[in-house]
This record gives structure tokens, sequence and C-alpha cells, in this order.
């Protein structure tokens, strides 16, 4: 390993809040494959961000060709030679290939009306194309091809403008397995070529097989390295994890109770060739675990109604119930707090008031006519019950702080009847005070029999909270643990798809 | 959002003044009774448009139902001699079930609102003109319908008969928009349909109910201006209608993003349309300008409106952030202003689920 091609030295980005990076150092050597693994959150994303000149770091400074920058320009970067293959591609789905290549940067043909030179770019991607690899022609529209080409796409623009690192982010998430393996042949090739890759995975199988070196990141900091011949599932689990988990758990008051929800060999949209299978009992927080993209999401969508079972059936209390739109989960007493809960848990420019009563209306309506005071008392015993922090309760939603806004989509839950409640991320971006109140709310709701599924990428959050937590990996569930079982390590090997039995013997 | 629909009427009270100052002629008995029954006969297919617009949506093809509903009307009355209750349900029938078509179109078949009702104008249109073979449809002399066209052309104590029904349809749909769970739900649809739906509100529904009855309104306006005008030409007749219906509710504070607009708002717009229309006549402006009055009104009406709001929020974004430092919240004021810690919520959630 001779060159340094950059060098990231004592980056620290923070966000109020939250530091996502604490004093990272990074080098990328020429020709090499830079593994980088972390959990959710770790701050990959973020650190190859500043690698792009996407974000400007809070301390720290990136070193390209000799020189010290604080920050640079995406342009500056591109120039450097640094080029992201995204994991949403971003391409342009109604141009052609070589259109995509070339974007922002078209060959033009000379004279006044600056007319883009079509042939010219085609001519011009047509080798790099043929170096990859591809059997597609440049003037393929990109909305023609597999995901998989659509990379290739990616990197072919990147060579366009002689890269010298690519940044690949989970780059096989959505490829088979033959198509992984065209992906590793190229990056051998790419490596080669003298061109770095670094290469962003979950699948630890993946940066086993191609990667020279691996940096391990937690929490935001650097927290190993590993070279080629130290690789093994195990030693990089164990970078991963260690943190010391704070004890938020509150044991429930009662032994989970009889009865509760079951998910029977159910068929989601995401992942039309697994099946998921799982119970929470009345009573228990079940927390839900899983990388980014596992399906967890997906799942409480479909027995939320928002996305059509594929398959399988959904019990309370072993009676079977149909679902085909949130309004029947809702009369079940199913409720979903959702991801977003800008984009669909809230109506922002109404008031707090009509956003808790929006599921409720009919409760407090006679003859189909709003009665007004009884939507103002409601509302009122939940921002008091809740400990809302607003002025009045005509207030729109969007003034509130995130923390707030979130307990205006719980309140619009608690004031009706819930046997069953999914929360998806219910404390992403909120602040600390108001998370342990939704955490105390949600065991309070538990030791009134409710059932609770809590999909979090929060490790503390998993560990910390729920009852017993189930492991989605890839569509289906890969795992369940029961308290004693309860680690990071545990969690994580489940939601990288290792067997579980492995997990118990392998806990350390 | 009461100061929108104030700022309007204060509007019309000064255009309305001033015209009168320049000619009397305009305030005189005669011309407010004939603005009237012309704000009765606009003002109702506006309110049905205005529905629409708050779900997000837009009809395109309110003109061209009136001529294909306008000719069947007439044709009943005239050559079958249907009874005049019989034709009068048929078409509002007729208007019901046109609105629900492109009510199901865009809410089941996912269609744009704009491209079907745009091809409702095309196809109603080329409809009402084949079915004529283009040849206007009028009355003859009998009195085929001489107790529906007093009902529909008639004053009572000089009010026209048209202005009335405009107002009672406007408090009844008032009370929908403003008091009822529906008009709750369409607010919601319109601002935010996702997080309508994930509230359990049946979102296609609550969208197709919106055009149904624009497509109903749509049908008593037909019957209105069938005996304003006594004939129907299928070429001309409602032309361009839906446009002045479009330009009524969102003078009157409707946007086309959906989500915002009033009864009141749509009303006071219709009336604003047509004493700009009024003015234009009796200040001896040449008729030819009478829609570039309406535009540039209009555009002037809708960038005053944004100016305002986004300073609105300015000061909102300002007070926001003075109340960003600590100071008496509702939740405080109801337990008596001491603010609790968070680690007491258990012990109040405890009454409850």
């Amino acid at each position: 390993m001779a060159e340094i091609l950059f060098e990231l030295a004592g980056i620290s980005k923070s966000y109020p809040g939250v530091m996502a990076l604490d004093d990272v150092s990074l080098r990328v050597y020429r020709g090499e494959v830079l593994g980088l693994i972390g959990e959710n959150g770790a701050g990959k994303s973020t650190l190859m961000r500043v690698l792009g000149g996407v974000i400007a770091p809070s301390e720290g400074v990136i070193r390209i060709g000799g020189n010290d920058y604080a920050r640079i320009t995406v342009n500056e970067a591109t120039q450097a030679g640094i080029a992201f293959v995204h994991q949403e591609l971003n391409l342009f789905e109604n141009l052609d290939v070589a259109a995509n290549v070339f974007i922002g940067r078209e060959k033009l043909m000379g004279g006044p009306l600056k007319l883009v030179d079509s042939a010219q770019m085609r001519a011009r991607v047509t080798p790099l194309l043929e170096r990859l690899g591809a059997d597609f022609a440049p003037d393929t529209l990109v909305e023609d091809l597999s995901i998989a080409e659509r990379q290739m796409v990616e990197i072919a623009k990147a060579l366009s403008i002689d890269a010298r690192v690519i940044i690949m982010d989970e780059p096989t998430s959505s490829l088979t397995i033959s198509e992984t393996e065209r992906l590793l042949e190229v990056i051998a090739d790419l490596k080669a070529h003298g061109i770095s890759v670094i290469y962003i995975s979950h699948r630890l199988g993946e940066i086993m097989t191609c990667a020279d070196r691996v940096v391990v990141l937690r929490d935001g900091r650097t927290v190993g390295e590993l070279a080629r011949n130290e690789l093994s599932h195990a030693a990089m689990i164990r970078l991963m994890i260690g943190r010391d988990l704070k004890a938020l758990h509150t044991p429930p008051k009662y032994p989970p109770q009889p009865g509760g929800c079951d998910i029977v060999g159910v068929v989601t949209s995401a992942f039309p060739d697994r099946q998921v299978d799982l119970s929470v009992r009345h009573g228990e927080i079940l927390g839900l675990a899983g990388l980014v993209g596992a399906g967890r999401t997906s799942l409480a969508r479909a027995a939320f109604g928002v996305d059509p079972l594929l398959g399988g059936e959904i019990r309370i209390d072993n009676a079977p119930i149909a679902i085909a739109s949130p309004r029947d989960a809702i009369s079940q007493g199913i409720y979903l707090v959702p991801e977003d809960r800008k984009k669909s848990g809230l109506v922002l420019e109404l008031p707090i008031r009509e956003n808790m009563t929006l599921a409720s209306l009919l409760d407090h309506a006679r003859m189909w006519l709003v009665s007004g005071a009884a939507e103002r008392k409601v509302a009122k015993e939940q921002v008091r019950r809740l400990s809302i922090k607003a002025p009045s309760i005509d207030m729109e939603v969007v003034t509130l702080s995130g923390g707030n806004q979130q307990k205006v989509v719980l309140g619009k839950w608690l004031s009706m009847k819930p046997r069953v409640m999914f929360f998806d991320e219910p404390t992403r971006g909120i602040d600390v005070g108001a998370k342990s109140e939704i955490y105390a709310l949600m065991r309070d709701l538990a030791d009134h029999g409710v059932a609770i599924v809590m999909i979090s990428s929060d490790m503390e959050e998993v560990i910390g909270v729920s009852d017993r937590v189930a492991v989605m990996h890839e569509g289906s569930v890969s795992g369940v643990l029961e308290r004693e079982q309860f680690s990071e390590y545990n969690v994580l090997r489940l939601a990288m798809g290792q067997a579980q039995e492995t997990a118990e013997a392998a806990a350390p | 959002m009461i100061r929108k629909e104030l700022g309007l009427g204060l509007l019309l009270v000064v255009i309305a003044a001033i015209t009168g100052a320049i000619n009397p002629a305009f305030l005189s008995l005669v011309n407010l009774l004939n603005m009237a029954n012309l704000i009765g006969l606009f003002g109702v297919f506006a309110l049905g448009e205005g529905l629409v617009i708050i779900t997000g949506g837009i009809d395109l093809s309110l003109g061209s139902m009136f001529a294909l509903l306008g000719v069947v009307f007439v044709d009943l009355l005239t050559t079958y001699d249907v009874p005049w209750p019989l034709a009068l349900a048929a078409v509002l029938l007729g208007g019901l079930v046109l609105g629900g078509i492109q009510g199901f179109l865009i809410t089941r078949l996912k269609m744009q609102p704009f491209i079907v009702t745009l091809c409702g104008l095309l196809i109603y249109r080329g409809a009402a003109r084949y079915y004529t073979s283009d040849s206007t449809r009028g009355f003859g002399y009998g009195d085929e319908a001489a107790t529906l066209s007093n009902i529909a052309s008639g004053n009572v104590a000089g009010i026209p008969n048209t202005f009335i029904l405009l107002i009672v349809l406007a408090l009844i749909l008032a009370v929908l928009l403003h008091r009822s769970v529906y008009g709750r739900w369409l607010y919601a649809v319109g601002k935010n349909e996702e997080a309508a739906r994930f509230s359990g509100i049946s979102t296609n529904v609550v969208i197709a109910t919106a055009y149904i009855i624009s497509g109903g309104l749509a049908g008593v306006s037909t019957v209105l201006f069938v005996f304003y005008t006594n004939s129907v030409s299928p070429s001309s007749f409602g032309n361009f209608y839906e446009l002045y219906a479009i330009a009524a509710a969102v003078l009157g504070g409707c946007s086309l993003r959906g989500g915002e607009g009033s009864i009141l708002g749509i009303v006071l717009g219709t009336a604003l349309l047509q004493v700009l229309q009024n003015l234009v006549n009796i200040l001896g402006i040449p008729n030819s300008l009478n829609f570039a009055v309406m535009g540039t009104v209009i555009l002037i009406g809708v960038l005053a409106d944004q100016q305002l709001q986004a300073r609105r929020r300015r000061k909102l974004a300002l007070a926001g952030l003075a109340r960003a430092a600590p100071k008496s919240t509702l939740a405080e004021q109801v337990q008596g202003a001491s603010p609790r810690p968070a680690d007491a919520l258990p012990a109040r959630t405890g009454d409850r689920a």
C-alpha cells in the first residue's frame, strides 16, 4: 500500500443534540477496496457525505493531493475523482444511458445553439460499458434496465469522470446472487486498474470476499480497523457492538396475558417470496429489530392495511381478521404510529385539536355534525396526559417541536381503544426528555393490556425498552430473543442473517 | 381563516362604492337585482367546484355538462312530453352520475383530475352537439314546464329565486363543510391525503363524493340556465363556465393545492366576479376588455393574498422562536402552572387505555 489518495483527519460533525461524527480519521490508499461497516446510524453515510462534499464537517481536515481543506464542495470532490454509486440510484429513468453518464456535463456541438451532441456521448460511453462487461447499448433508456444494470451505469458514470475512488453504499442490497458476484468481479477489475473502492455493506460475507481492509464505525467514531488477514465475521461484529447500554428497561407490571396478535405467514409486497411469522402478547412490548430495509416497515404497513397482504393472515386473540384498509385495522383496534410522522401521521397545517380527533371524529359527532365541545375535551385531555407543550390546542401542529408532534400522533390513538399498536421508529429525531416520556407511555399502554410492536433501529432502544426482541433479516424473522438473551451481539448477528443457535452459543 | 373572507368582502364593498360613485346606476335596484340573479346562477356550481378544489382536484367539465344535460332536459320536456318533475329528477340524477363516473376514474383508477375532467369537457360537448345535430333546442310557445320555469326564473318579493337558492345551498354546504365530519375529512384529505388515510379515513370515498356533489350542483345549474336563456345552443351553452367557477373559488380563497377555502369565500368570489363584469358594462369600458379585467383582478388578488400569507408565516415563525424560551404552556396552565418532570408520566396515564 503506497500512495494515499485521500485522508480524512479528525472529522467531527455535530447536529443539534447529536454528534454524528466524532473525531473520525480515514485514509484511502490507491487501488484498494476499503470495507466500511457499522450499525444503522453509526455514521457511515455521514462520513461519506463529508468526503463527497455534500455536507461540511464541523471540525477536521480533508486532505486531497497534499492540500488540506476544511470543507469541499460537491464539484471539488468530483474533480478530485470521488464518485458515488448511491444506495438509491440517482438516475434519470426517462433519459438514455449516455445522457445519464454525462448529465450536467453534456457534450455540445459547436455553434450558438449549444445543441447536445448525443452521438459523441454515446460513442464515449460505449467503451466504458464494454469495460464493465455490460450488454446494453448506450442509447437504452434507463427505465428499461434492471437495478444491477443501473448500477453499471452509475459505475460507468464514475469512470467517465476518471474517478480515483468509487464509494458504493449498500450496492448489493437489491441484487441477486449472480448479479452480486458480477459486481464483485467489476470491483476486482477496478482495483486492478488502480481505482479504489469504498465498500459500505451490512453483508459481511461480501466484505470478506472483496475488502483489503475494513474500518468499523460505531456511534460516529472509528472503533477499529482490520487488515485482510484479520477479517472474520466474529471480529467484525465484535467491533461493531460494545457500547454501554443504559438500563432503560422498566419491567412490565404483569406477566404477558394470553392472547394477542399473531402474524401468520404474512407476505408483503416488499418481499413477495418471504413469509413473516410473529406473535405479540397483550401486555408486552415486542421490539422489532433489523437493518434498514429488512421488511419491518412493510410488515407494519401491511398489518395496518396500508399495503395489501399478499398472503397469510393476522389474528387477534386467535380470531383471523380481515384488513383491507387502515379503516379496517383501526376498527379492530390495530393502530400504527408511522415512521414519517410529518408525511403520514399528521396534517401539519391543521390544529392540534383536529389532528387529535382525525381518526375518531365520528365518536365526537352527532348526526355527522362535529361536537366542538366533545372534541375540545378530548384534545385537552390528551394534551394534559401527554404533557404536550403548546400554548393552545388550536395551534397548528407544524409549529410544534418534533417530540410534541409525535405526542400529537400518539394522542390521536390513545383517545381511542388500542388493542395492538405498531410504533415505527417512535423516537427518531426526538430529544432525550420526550424519548423517555414515550417509553414510559408505551410501558403504561402495555400494562393496560395493549400488545405493542416497536420497530426500532436504535439498538439502545431495542434492548432497553423491549420485553422480547424479534429480529428481521431480508423479509423474514431470523430469530426471537428473550430478555436474558438480549445483547447487541445477538441482535446484530440475527440482523445480519446468522442463525440463532450460533448467536446464543457465541454470545460473549 | 375568516380574515380572508373579511378582506374579500371589504374589497367588494369598496369596488361597489367607487363604481356607484362614478355611475349611480350601478346601485340602482334593477341593476342590483340583475346582479343578484347572475350571482345566483354562477354561484351554485362554483360551490361544487370549490369542494372539488379543496380535495386538491379540479373539475373542467362543468360547462359541457350544462350543454349535455341542457339539451336532454329540453328534449325531455318538449319532444317527449315528460312531466317536469321527472325531467328535473333526470337532470339532477344525470349530473350526479357524471360526477360519480369522474370521481370513480379519479379515485379508483388513479387518473389525474385535470385529464379526466378535460376529457369530460370534450366528450359531453361532443355528445350534446351530436345528439342535437348541432341545432339549438328551445321551448316552443307551449308552457311545457311553466311551474318549474316560474320557480327557476321567478322571484320572491323582487329577490331572484336563483339568489335565494344560492343562499340556501350555501348554508347547507357551509354546515357540511365547516361543521360536519365529512367537511373535516375533506380538508384533511386535501391537505395531506396520506395522513388522512393513515387515520382511517376512506379518502377515495371522500374525494369521489366531492365530484358527485359538484355534478349534482351542475344539474341544478343546468336547469337554472335553461330557464334563464330559454334555449340551449349545444355548441356555446355554458362555454367557459367552469373557468368562472374556478376563478370564483380561487378568488374566494381556495388553493389549487387543496385543503383551503370556505363556502363564504366562494360566494364572495362569485359576487366579486359578477360585480366586475357589471362594472365593465356600466362604466362604459369596452366589453371586449371584460376577460382582461377579470384576469387582472384575480391575478392581483391572489398575489396580494400570497404576500399577506407569507408575512403571516414569518410572524408565526418569529413567535415560535420567542416561544422556544420557556414560558407558560397550555399543559402547564391546565396543571396549575407547574411543569412536571417527565418521569411522572406513568402515574398520570394510568386511567386510560
